[in-house]
């Protein structure tokens, strides 16, 4: 009875058998300098700050560590890990006997990318098919978008797909999905909304190995991760999944705002505990968020980040690469 | 939301609480772990410092070291500062031309749109005419989002053909609601990025169309570092007049909230919380810091039970509680009260001490028990609701069945039911306080 009451009212009134409109479904926004999109286009500010601080030439002192250390707090690492990275990075400076700031701003750069390399980071195999893919988050974190873009790129691959939607909650959300599916030009399996999300992944399962899809992508609405029973509302669904087809659901993707704080840290704990999360889709790089908590959960948590989302463009997605992610982290 | 700030400033004040006197050392420990804490709570690390400065100042400068109870006083230095970082009076809404326009702005995903719904409920509830207006024309479905969300909350919302130009749906809402008596203007903007430069000229040129009154930037609770200069590029671009900051039922320590403060001193209007459209209150700094530091929030509860609770129901229960008269049928009208109150959670949450009680009860909540209490006595006849002795054991296999819970649950609800009463009788004529009863649900 105390349960949150996840709609108000009677639901809205669906029409899922309705034929799209044949006209675009969409409006582009006005499209950004070039040089505004991805990575590299813009430096991070990590380094400029780390080279201000450590000069170029001059050794490091006690000092110096204490403002490395806010300068990666300031790009949201999190004091705890922060610590870390700059205990471990001291362990080098000496070992390797290093001289100068340069030194150790290279020595901290290779930590971190030799922390996020560890865990597989911008590894993503579809392997054998099919293979299913369950994409999970807090509110607002651009899971639709993501699936959307993640569907135009494995469609260009030549793989066969199937778009699930499962976020029957949110208003609208099936739509957004259809929408885009229509775009992409991939078909949505989507039932009204209010529905068993767990039901719509059975039914889309279903329709994939009837017709031989390869790859099935689904949506899940939003849910703040302290809100147990919306937690074990997916780990019904991913349950539904393992049973339908046993090794399924091959990647449980935790889509993470990159603007998120420490906040993050919680996210992937608890997404982890209830839905086995694989790995990480960072989106909304392409402002001036460095993510650092996605390096905190790596280092701490050992989870991969998969996929970084630079834009609102279908074809702004690309495969996480931590050597030049760190290298845009830390230039000067 | 603040959970764990609260938790380690409370430890640090524990500490010190137990000392007559503290040192200039053991002030250091402290002010370490509330530095620490800040940080972990995504404070901005620019206003960590001043703030920690401060309070070092002025625990120096004041007797904290000699007088009688430091602790306390350290604690009082800290609620004092986070007060004036938080900042000032209580954001009222200048909303007085008719009609009004209010304007959301933000990043994607931010939560606008539930944001633009539950402002017009709210605003709607002090007595406007309220017209949404779904000017955010780029996302796929987002006019239908809001064109949905209005159909539940029984609000307007003014949308146009997919292609219609942001700035003319907001020109033409404005129209609309001129035309039409609508006395507030609610617009929905697309979500973007502050270093997005045409989509902010985009919000610059509808600005200067349709003038907004109030122009409030919705924030997620969750944001880390970045807030800062994410509301310093959008306060320097146009006319922001406060924030909004959402997703609070989360667990995030919400230290954007502090961050932004400091650095805009854009004053915090409102505080999102659930995705339920009454999940919006306004914000105050005082009770904020109040619970940040573990101090609890009475006013908020007495504002949310007056405002949900069904005061003649209420004074009946009470009323048959101090008579010694209570039944089941009266504990179910209880829950049913406390329910409409919203997530009992975050009702806990707002009494002083109840922090560790407020996620145990939730849990209790969400695990279904609450609910299994309810359909035992729904699944009771009006005989045995009242005089509950009558339920022997074939009564009591018929109660489980019906409720689809075990016999051995419908047992522990009479138990549970038992000790209420008889608490009860020993309160005599005292008025229980509020919960009270349900305390012994939640201890296990």
């Amino acid at each position: 009875m105390f349960r949150r009451r996840r709609t108000e009212g009677a639901p809205p009134p669906d029409a899922p058998d309705e034929p799209l409109a044949a006209q675009p479904m969409t409006v582009a926004r006005p499209r950004r300098e070039p040089s505004g999109m991805g990575l590299r286009g813009r430096p991070s500010g990590l380094g400029a700050r780390l080279r201000s601080i450590l000069g170029v030439a001059t050794p490091a002192g006690e000092a110096t560590w204490d403002e490395i250390e806010e300068a990666l707090i300031g790009a949201d690492v999190g004091p705890t890990t922060s610590l870390e990275l700059i205990d471990a990075a001291r362990e080098r400076y000496r070992r390797s006997g290093g001289r100068t700031g340069d030194d150790v701003r290279r020595l901290l750069a290779d930590e971190v990318r030799e922390r996020l390399e560890r865990v597989g980071s911008g590894r993503f195999e579809l392997g054998s098919a099919p293979s299913v893919i369950l994409f999970v988050g807090v509110n607002g974190t651009g899971k639709t978008t993501t699936i959307a873009k993640l569907a135009a790129r494995l469609k260009a691959e030549g793989h066969s797909l199937l778009l699930a939607a499962g976020d029957t909650f949110r208003a609208a959300a099936i739509e957004q999905l259809r929408i885009w599916g229509e775009q992409v030009g991939v078909p949505v399996v989507a039932q009204r909304a209010g529905a068993d999300p767990s039901a719509v992944a059975f039914d889309a399962l279903t329709a994939a190995e009837s017709r031989g899809t390869e790859v099935v992508l689904i949506d899940t609405a939003g849910r703040l991760h302290n809100k147990t029973q919306l937690m074990a509302e997916l780990t019904k669904m991913r349950r539904v999944i393992e049973r339908r087809l046993p090794g399924q659901p091959r990647h449980v993707l935790l889509v993470l705002d990159a603007t998120t704080g420490q906040n993050g840290l919680a996210q992937a704990e608890t997404f982890s505990a209830e839905a086995g999360i694989t790995g990480i889709v960072l989106t909304k790089l392409d402002g001036t968020a460095r993510a650092g908590v996605a390096v905190a959960i790596a280092s701490r948590l050992g989870v991969p980040i998969v996929f970084v989302g630079v834009g609102e463009e279908l074809d702004a997605l690309a495969p996480f690469d931590p050597a030049s992610y760190v290298e845009w982290l830390f230039a000067a | 939301m603040f959970e764990s700030l609260s938790a380690r400033l409370q430890s640090v004040t524990e500490r010190l609480r137990g000392k007559a006197k503290i040192t200039e050392a053991d002030l250091d420990v402290a002010l370490r772990e509330i530095r620490l804490a800040l940080l972990e709570a995504d404070v901005n690390f620019k206003v960590v410092k001043p703030f920690v400065a401060h309070v070092r100042e002025r625990a120096l400068g004041s007797e904290v070291l000699t007088g009688l109870h430091p602790g306390q006083h350290v604690v009082k230095i800290v609620h004092d500062e986070l007060v004036a970082t938080l900042g000032g009076e209580q954001h009222v809404l200048q909303l007085a031309e008719k009609p009004s326009v209010l304007m959301l702005i933000g990043l994607q995903g931010s939560g606008k749109t539930t944001t633009a719904a539950k402002l017009a409920v709210r605003l709607r509830q002090e007595g406007r005419k309220p017209l949404l207006v779904a000017a955010d024309v780029y996302r796929p479905a987002a006019v239908d989002q809001l064109v949905q969300l209005g159909d539940q909350i029984g609000i307007e919302v003014h949308s146009r053909p997919l292609g219609t130009p942001a700035l003319e749906v907001a020109r033409s809402g404005l129209e609309d609601a001129r035309q039409r008596g609508f006395d507030l203007v609610i617009v929905d903007t697309a979500g973007r990025l502050h270093v997005d430069e045409p989509m902010m000229d985009e919000l610059v040129r509808i600005v200067g169309v349709v003038t907004p009154a109030e122009t409030l930037l919705v924030v997620d609770a969750m944001t880390g570092q970045e807030a800062v200069r994410v509301a310093e590029a959008f306060h320097a671009r146009l006319p922001v007049t406060g924030l909004v900051l959402t997703k609070m039922d989360g667990d995030a320590r919400g230290g954007a909230a502090l961050s932004i403060r400091q650095t805009t001193g854009l004053p915090i209007s409102f505080i999102g919380t659930g995705e339920r459209t009454d999940g919006l209150e306004p914000f105050h700094p005082d009770r904020l810091a109040q619970r940040i530091l573990g101090m609890g929030d009475i006013l908020s509860l007495v504002e949310r039970v007056q405002e949900n609770v069904d005061q003649v129901e209420a004074e009946r229960v009470a009323q048959r509680m101090m008579e010694a008269r209570f039944t089941l049928e009266d504990f179910r009208s209880q829950l049913q009260q406390i329910k409409k109150m919203g997530p009992i959670g975050q009702v806990l949450q707002l009494i002083p001490g109840a922090g560790q009680m407020a996620s145990a009860a939730q849990q209790a909540v969400d695990d279904g028990q609450l609910k299994r209490i309810e359909a035992v006595i729904d699944s009771m006849t009006t005989q045995e609701r009242r005089r509950p002795e009558l339920i022997k054991a074939s009564r009591r296999r018929r109660i489980a069945l019906g409720s689809g819970t075990s016999t051995a649950e419908v047992n522990r609800v009479l138990k549970q039911f038992g000790e209420m009463q008889r608490l009860m009788k020993q309160l005599g004529g005292r008025l229980p306080k509020l919960g009270g009863g349900l305390s012994g649900l939640f201890g296990r």
